[in-house]
């Protein structure tokens, strides 16, 4: 009884990954990333270039192997059982690298055939794909002759070839313009109303437009894993900002407090202490949070409130001089 | 298999959509037919040895040259573009990509040797043909050059520069090659691992006309021993 419930929250795990980390020489890129994405979730890896997105992609492909740890595809070991794992998955690597020399149409139908798309299904579902991606007109083309955008496309477009059930999408939207992005920001949601999408960018309204999720990477670390509206405080909860000055411990003061979800401890001033507290949604705890300092003997220098945007958290998130843990 | 078979396809459709099959072809029946027939007017002999036996400057010796060209985009140029990691994410076994790319590149090489057949059909009506060892000569070229294409293979997966896998692959190709006729100026103890290292001894030997299997386990495992290093080095992902 207790294992099927088990093995049914299990199902729901499209994607894990356990402590990954990965070397390239001297260069730690990845370091201890640890995630779970649950299936129909559409996650947006958010970070600055050379945070280490596009590396942690890699290992979940299967096209890198991990340093330390592992990633799990639909409870696949993705290095214990390789060619299963990558049936599952779609993947458009960075800046799409495709086959300059193959037309369109012959490129999808070698992928199809790798990919066992066969006999009947076959036509039908490229005619889909080249539907959706509006691939029509480019078909007898050469794809070393597509611009940017056609190329995204056709990249999307082998991603999708064999319906996986998750997509793995590196900078979808790089180097497109603004119309082309619109374009396939619809796409990807489309897609995202029926699979698991995991998408990677440096542009911040990127994930706000498409994503459910975010995931902020920097420096190789995952440094936050939350919803826009969490992230940008719009879910009804506030974030506070504390200075205070004191021997209490303040950061497990701050985090008993009544109606505080977390606290975030940041640099501060000398001889004080800065954090960060976020309230429960609907509360404004700045009458506790005064009322705990003084019991515990703290002077408060700063006590306001802040209307945080996503853009700022990303800011203060991935600058290491805020050297914020989340 | 019928991942082979796709990735053979891809890469011989590649070598057809581009100038490089038409030039080694081309290139290969002219240059193999000119050096054959005029040591053929010269014994006036209706005999295929010549084409068939190696030598300082003979078709196999072509082969030594064209062999690393005809290879040396395979992986390579995967990894200089970036579809590389288009091919390693999909599906497929290493081994697969890795035999699947050779295959393309003995058929190249297989089709430029039938088109050779013309020469022994010229020479037959000329005068009497022996065709066992015509027969014998092909099956040799085509293992031999099975083995050089191997090593080109295995230059082509360790580096992203073609340049180099076509230097690297010429150079080894050609040192087996050459071992053969260095065997004369080394101690007489070296000289028969000199000529057993050889490419060049195996093919003499099949030349003359007898299929030995020891000439052909000589090439099948210099081809497959060339293809599993191939592979390794494919499946070491910057570990
Ligand atoms: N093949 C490689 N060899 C060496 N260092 C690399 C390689 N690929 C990426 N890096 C380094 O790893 C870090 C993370 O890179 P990447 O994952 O591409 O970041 P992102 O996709 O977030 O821009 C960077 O510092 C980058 O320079
Ligand atoms: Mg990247």
């Amino acid at each position: 009884m207790l294992g099927k419930v088990v093995s049914m929250v299990e199902s729901q795990v499209m994607v894990e990954a356990r402590s990954l980390r990965k070397d390239y020489g001297s260069t730690l890129a990845v370091d201890d990333v640890s995630f779970q994405v649950s299936r129909g979730e559409v996650v947006g890896f958010l970070g600055p270039n050379g945070a280490g997105k596009s590396t942690t992609m890699k290992m979940l492909t299967g096209y890198l192997s991990p340093t330390a740890g592992s990633a799990y595809v639909g409870g696949l070991d993705v290095a214990a059982d390789p060619i299963a794992a990558k049936t599952k998955i779609g993947y458009l690597p960075e800046s799409a690298p495709l086959y300059d020399d193959m037309m369109v149409a012959e490129f999808l139908r070698y992928v199809a055939d790798i990919r066992r798309v066969d006999g009947a299904t076959r036509r039908e579902r490229l005619e889909t794909i080249c539907g959706r991606c509006g691939l029509n007109d480019v078909l007898g083309k050469n794809v070393g002759q597509l611009s940017k955008g056609y190329r995204q496309r056709v990249g999307l477009a082998q991603a999708m070839v064999h319906d996986p059930d998750l997509l793995i999408l590196d900078e979808p939207t790089s180097g497109l313009d603004p119309n082309q992005i619109v374009e396939i920001r619809a796409l990807i949601r489309e897609l995202g109303s029926e699979k698991t999408v995991i998408l990677s960018t440096h542009i911040l309204p990127e994930v706000q437009a498409s994503c459910d999720r975010i995931i902020i990477i920097s420096g190789g670390k995952l440094v936050a894993d939350a919803s826009p509206e969490m992230l940008s405080g719009g879910d009804g909860a506030s974030v506070v900002r504390v200075s205070v000055k004191g021997d209490a411990p303040a950061e497990s003061i701050f985090a008993g407090v009544a109606g505080v979800r977390d606290v975030t401890v940041l640099g501060g001033e000398p001889g004080g202490q800065a954090f960060r507290l976020r309230s429960v949604s609907g509360e404004d705890p700045r009458e506790a949070i005064f009322r705990a300092a003084v019991d515990n003997g703290l002077v408060l220098l700063d006590l306001h409130r802040e209307q945080v945007s996503l853009e700022e958290t990303f800011r203060q998130l991935t600058t290491t001089e805020d050297g914020a843990h989340a | 298999m019928r991942n082979v078979l796709a990735v053979a396809r891809r890469e011989l459709s590649a070598y057809f959509n581009s100038p490089v099959a038409y030039i080694v072809i081309v290139t290969f029946l002219a240059v193999a037919g000119w050096m054959y027939f005029s040591t053929l007017f010269l014994f006036g002999r209706a005999d295929m040895r010549p084409f068939f036996q190696p030598s300082p400057f003979s078709p196999a010796m072509l082969l030594v040259i064209l062999a690393p060209a005809i290879t040396m985009r395979l992986i390579a140029e995967e990894r200089k573009s970036g579809t590389i990691e288009l091919l390693l994410t999909m599906p497929m076994q290493d081994w697969e990509i890795i035999f699947g790319k050779f295959l393309a590149a003995l058929a190249l090489v297989a089709v430029g040797l039938l088109l050779t057949f013309a020469y022994p059909l010229t020479v037959s009506s000329l005068g009497e043909l022996d065709w066992g060892p015509v027969i014998a000569g092909y099956v040799g070229m085509l293992l031999f050059a099975a083995s050089l294409l191997a090593i080109g293979v295995l230059c082509s997966t360790v580096t992203e520069n073609q340049i180099v896998a076509f230097i690297v692959a010429f150079l080894v190709s050609g040192f087996l090659y050459y071992v053969y006729w260095l065997r004369f100026f080394v101690p007489p103890l070296l000289s028969p691992i000199f000529e057993f290292l050889s490419v060049s001894f195996h093919l003499d030997n099949l030349s003359r006309g007898v299929i030995d299997s020891r000439d052909v386990v000589y090439y099948l495992s210099l081809t497959f021993g060339a293809l599993l290093l191939a592979t390794q080095a494919l499946g070491r992902r910057h570990a």
